[in-house]
């Protein structure tokens, strides 16, 4: 279970080669050459090509293929990271976004040559208001928290096309770091609403915060707590009677889907993570793409252009909005993943949604009950697809990071740790993972609790099958050596 | 059900151990008015060879880069990706990791972010550089929030020769954010001396250029980077990495701020994304960068080993008081231009430097012969040149399209006063003959 990890050190990139080698042939230049310094004045010519290393076809291949050994993954591993949605991600939507059709566009070929292409986005589109219960979709944010911008940036839109200038936006302490960051790239003053001991918005407290400033409420339902706030119509209606709008931040639509509609419950915004809710890849931290749908009251103001169907029946990008907020980034949005998760969206179908949040809140709730011998769960079941564990161990001795990177030596990756209370783990198994795994986990978090009983250094001092031990991660942000620099 | 492997039997289990009698029963938080009662409209779900045929009929109503020659440029750029890149991108080991929180179990992931931000370094001739950000526009934004942190100033100098997307992009964030973009004019193909000399001053935060340019031209930047420096605005350039194979990089010129749209390093055009915005700086700087930054340091053993640092700059520790809210890089996308990097190398990347140089001047000069058509600009320029024709643009592109041409993009789209131009790029990937094709064809318009 144990990746193929190598404990010895291993090269960087830079310590490999010998110069003049290279593992790129390019044909010989068929154009007469064009003399340099008549084309380019001598003042902006490099002396010398730029000092990129210089290493043979065959060691470029074993360096990289080494580096993929040193990663845990989903296709290799078990990985239980709350909030963040790791299921299984099809191998056909690869195949279907490297179709020469969708990679090899040009983003200024004419809508013409691109009828198939922007027929895709617009069913996409259409596909996205639906499961949201909202009005229209823009497909143009680049990741979640870009489309929290991009949300936030609507109803700043919103509230001046009004004659309004609210500042403050408030949101739950439990919610995801991005949302109060994402406040002040837009100019707004973020704002904390307490939660109640059993995870909920604490309504007292939202009642005597929010007022005519306010711009509106980021709410993450489910929240990080995991569980469904069953006051959100309630909440819903106290921020709409103060004139500002719901904000949700989508992270956690895998609980949700074909279940409840956000457009139901009162939400006037929110974004989708697609590197959640639909399996497209991570990828080491991105790509992701992060489509914003809004109520009917908001559409002018999404971004331009938009993907539309002209009355012929043909696709076109209407870039007339007048209203609008703008671009959010270059071209029109994270193109090759939306092609993914139209393939994922259209596989499952509306049973296969569905059947996604039963399995995914069935796993988590299974494996709650399960620990919870073990484990304390300050939370009151059920939940919805994670949620939150405590490690009831004596202060001091062995912490929820110890218990987390001892589960690197089962082949597990970590849980999300320390968030959104203090001391616990964030469990989010998602709806693709076997009984077995599920009981695997189920096992090692029993064996690693018993363990601290036991042999607590042994917990204290892992992972021990890693091709590093812990790192000294203090000095490395104090001193930063963020690039070789050949020592 | 796909994707979702548990059996009727083993769900009646699981539920046996939770305590509830339907699966139902979990859902019972969500309130019964606001349940859904109608499936959503999406059709049911499909076989995998439904869904092949229903995306492949799609993909096949495109006319993509294997069916037409493309000059088509402007910000995207039809390179020659070597065959590493997708081999090696595409092991799943890579794909399906996420953010390198765990250290210990990501050390691939990180040797390479760490590599990677080197090469950047090393290719726009900068001290440091972050692990990527989204595509080339929001990273100017980023660049430019970054400098008014920086220099506690608020006024974005911007030439007007940037990529018009950078331009709107720039005024969308700008717009929350009270910074004032100050554009200066660039009619002569680059920026203006006397209209930048006019725009910077004292409340000048940074002073953002790019080139080559959208037009395809070389900025001076020898001049205008102490022009900004001389108020104390900081520069930001943004470039086209392939050009630093050739040209001196912004570092060299004394940048402060460097942004550079990484698809030209081994990422497919996609339709326009997803790329990856690179970002360097000046090592004084490195707190107030945004984004996802690996750093090299040492395990309990002394063994050498690689972690994010920095995160205290970061959304989720530092919340509103983040440098940004960006989150992600584009981690695959990094992986692909390391790779490209790699294979190509310091001898590789010159080489697609200068046939891009020589392909574009062979293209340019060929076309400025042509009867009808002239060069809008008389300046250096590195792979991309803006084309004047007589003849109608429209007219002019649709007669070469008919011959399986993309000719170029028609700056009408952008500028009304440049409806009678359209852009050229020529990368390496272009050989003699389709040159000689598309010179053909629009002397045939």
């Amino acid at each position: 279970m144990v990746p193929r990890a190598q404990r010895k050190d291993h090269p960087l990139l830079f310590e490999l080669g010998a110069p003049g080698l290279c593992s790129a042939a390019l044909p010989e230049c068929d154009v007469p050459a064009v003399r340099r310094s008549e084309a380019v004045p001598a003042a902006l010519l490099a002396e010398s090509p730029p000092p990129l290393p210089e290493v043979g076809e065959l060691d470029v291949v074993r360096h990289y293929k080494r580096l993929s050994h040193r990663c845990f993954s989903v296709d290799e591993n078990f990985y239980p990271l709350g909030s963040c949605t790791m299921k299984y991600n099809p191998r056909i939507n690869e195949r279907v976004a490297a179709l020469p059709g969708f990679a090899h566009l040009h983003p200024y070929q004419d809508d013409a040559d691109v009828q198939g292409m922007l027929e895709l986005l617009y069913r996409l589109r259409c596909d996205l208001a639906d499961i949201a219960g909202l009005a229209e979709v823009s497909l143009q944010p680049a990741a979640g928290a870009h489309g929290e911008m991009t949300g936030l940036m609507i109803i700043n839109a919103y509230h001046r096309s009004r004659g309004q200038d609210r500042r403050k936006v408030l949101a739950p302490d439990s919610a995801h770091g991005t949302n109060p960051a994402s406040c002040t790239i837009c100019g707004r003053d973020a704002l904390a609403v307490k939660s109640c001991k059993n995870g909920r918005v604490d309504i007292d407290d939202l009642r005597a915060k929010v007022n005519e400033d306010t711009a509106a409420l980021m709410i993450t339902n489910p929240n990080t707590c995991g569980v469904f706030d069953e006051q959100i119509a309630d909440i819903a209606e106290i921020v709409h009677a103060k004139g500002a709008l719901l904000y949700l931040d989508g992270a956690n639509m895998n609980a949700v889907l074909g279940i409840t509609r956000p457009g139901d419950f009162g939400v006037d915004v929110m974004h989708y993570n697609t590197h959640k809710t639909f399996s497209t890849p991570h990828g080491g931290g991105g790509p992701g793409a992060g489509p914003v749908a809004v109520a009917k009251h908001l559409c002018e103001f999404l971004p331009v252009p938009q993907v539309v169907r002209r009355g012929d029946g043909t696709f076109a990008w209407d870039y007339d909005r007048p209203r609008s907020i703008g671009k959010v980034r270059s071209f029109y949005g994270q193109i090759g993943v939306l092609v993914r998760a139209y393939t994922y969206i259209r596989s499952l179908g509306s049973d296969g949604l569905r059947d996604v949040a039963e399995k995914a809140v069935l796993a988590a709730n299974y494996l709650a009950a399960r620990l919870r011998p073990a484990y304390k769960l300050p939370f009151p079941p059920p939940f919805a697809h994670e949620f939150i564990a405590v490690p009831e161990f004596p202060d001091g001795e062995v912490s929820e990071l110890d218990i987390a990177k001892r589960l690197i030596d089962h082949g597990i990756h970590p849980p999300t740790m320390s968030w959104p209370i203090h001391h616990c783990l964030m469990i989010e198994p998602t709806e693709t993972e076997s009984l077995a795994t599920l009981d695997r986990f189920v096992e090692a978090m029993l064996d690693i609790a018993e363990e601290v009983r036991l042999t607590p250094e042994v917990v204290r001092s892992a992972p021990h099958t890693t091709p590093v031990k812990r790192l000294d991660e203090v000095t490395a942000s104090r001193k930063p050596n963020v690039r070789w620099r050949g020592e | 059900m796909r994707y979702t492997q548990l059996t009727p039997q083993q769900v009646q289990h699981m539920l046996s151990v939770i305590g509830a009698g339907s699966i139902d029963e979990l859902f019972r938080t969500v309130p019964e008015k606001l349940r859904q009662r109608e499936p959503l409209s999406i059709p049911r779900g499909v076989s995998e060879p439904e869904i092949l045929r229903d995306v492949s009929e799609l993909a096949s109503r495109n006319h993509d880069g294997t069916e037409l020659t493309c000059f088509l440029g402007g910000g995207a750029y039809d390179h020659f990706i070597p065959t590493l890149v997708d081999a090696l991108a595409a092991q799943t080991e890579f794909l399906t990791a996420y953010t390198p929180y765990q250290a210990e179990a990501s050390q691939g992931t990180l040797q390479l972010f760490y590599e990677f931000q080197t090469m950047v370094c090393q290719l726009l001739g900068m001290e440091v550089a972050n692990a990527s950000l989204y595509e080339l526009s929001s990273a100017v934004a980023e660049a430019v929030m970054m400098a008014t942190s920086i220099t506690g100033r608020s006024r974005a100098v911007v030439a007007e020769s940037v990529h018009p997307d950078m331009l709107r992009v720039l005024h969308t964030y700008a717009c929350e954010r009270g910074v004032e973009i100050v554009p200066v004019a660039a009619p002569d193909g680059v920026v203006g001396e006397a209209a930048l000399r006019a725009a910077t001053n004292g409340q000048t935060a940074a002073v953002v250029l790019q080139s080559p340019n959208f037009y395809g031209c070389i900025e001076p930047l020898d001049q205008w980077i102490p022009l900004a420096h001389a108020h104390g605005a900081l520069a930001i350039v943004a470039t086209d990495p392939i050009a630093c194979g050739l040209l001196k990089s912004p570092g060299a010129l004394d940048a402060d701020i460097v942004v550079a749209e990484g698809q030209a390093l081994g990422v497919p055009l996609q339709y326009g994304g997803p790329y990856l915005g690179l970002m360097a700086c000046r090592e004084k700087f490195l707190r107030k960068m945004p984004g996802r930054v690996v750093g090299a340091t040492k395990d309990l053993e002394g063994r050498r080993g690689y972690c994010l640092v920095l995160q205290t700059r970061e959304q989720h520790i530092k919340r509103e008081r983040a440098t940004s809210n960006v989150c992600t890089n584009q981690g695959l996308l990094a992986v692909r231009a390391a790779i490209y990097l790699a294979a190509m190398g310091r001898q590789g990347i010159a080489q697609v430097a200068s046939q891009c140089l020589n392909k574009s001047h062979y293209a340019a000069r060929r076309i400025a012969e042509l009867k009808g058509y002239d060069l809008r600009f008389r300046r250096p320029f590195f792979k991309e040149f803006v084309v004047r024709s007589a003849r109608n643009v429209k007219t002019v592109l649709a007669a070469c399209r008919a011959k399986g041409i993309l000719a170029g993009v028609p700056l009408v789209r952008f500028d009304e006063r440049l409806s009678d131009c359209f852009l050229v790029a020529v990368t390496e990937k272009r050989t003699k003959a389709e040159i000689d094709g598309l010179v053909a064809a629009l002397e045939g318009a």
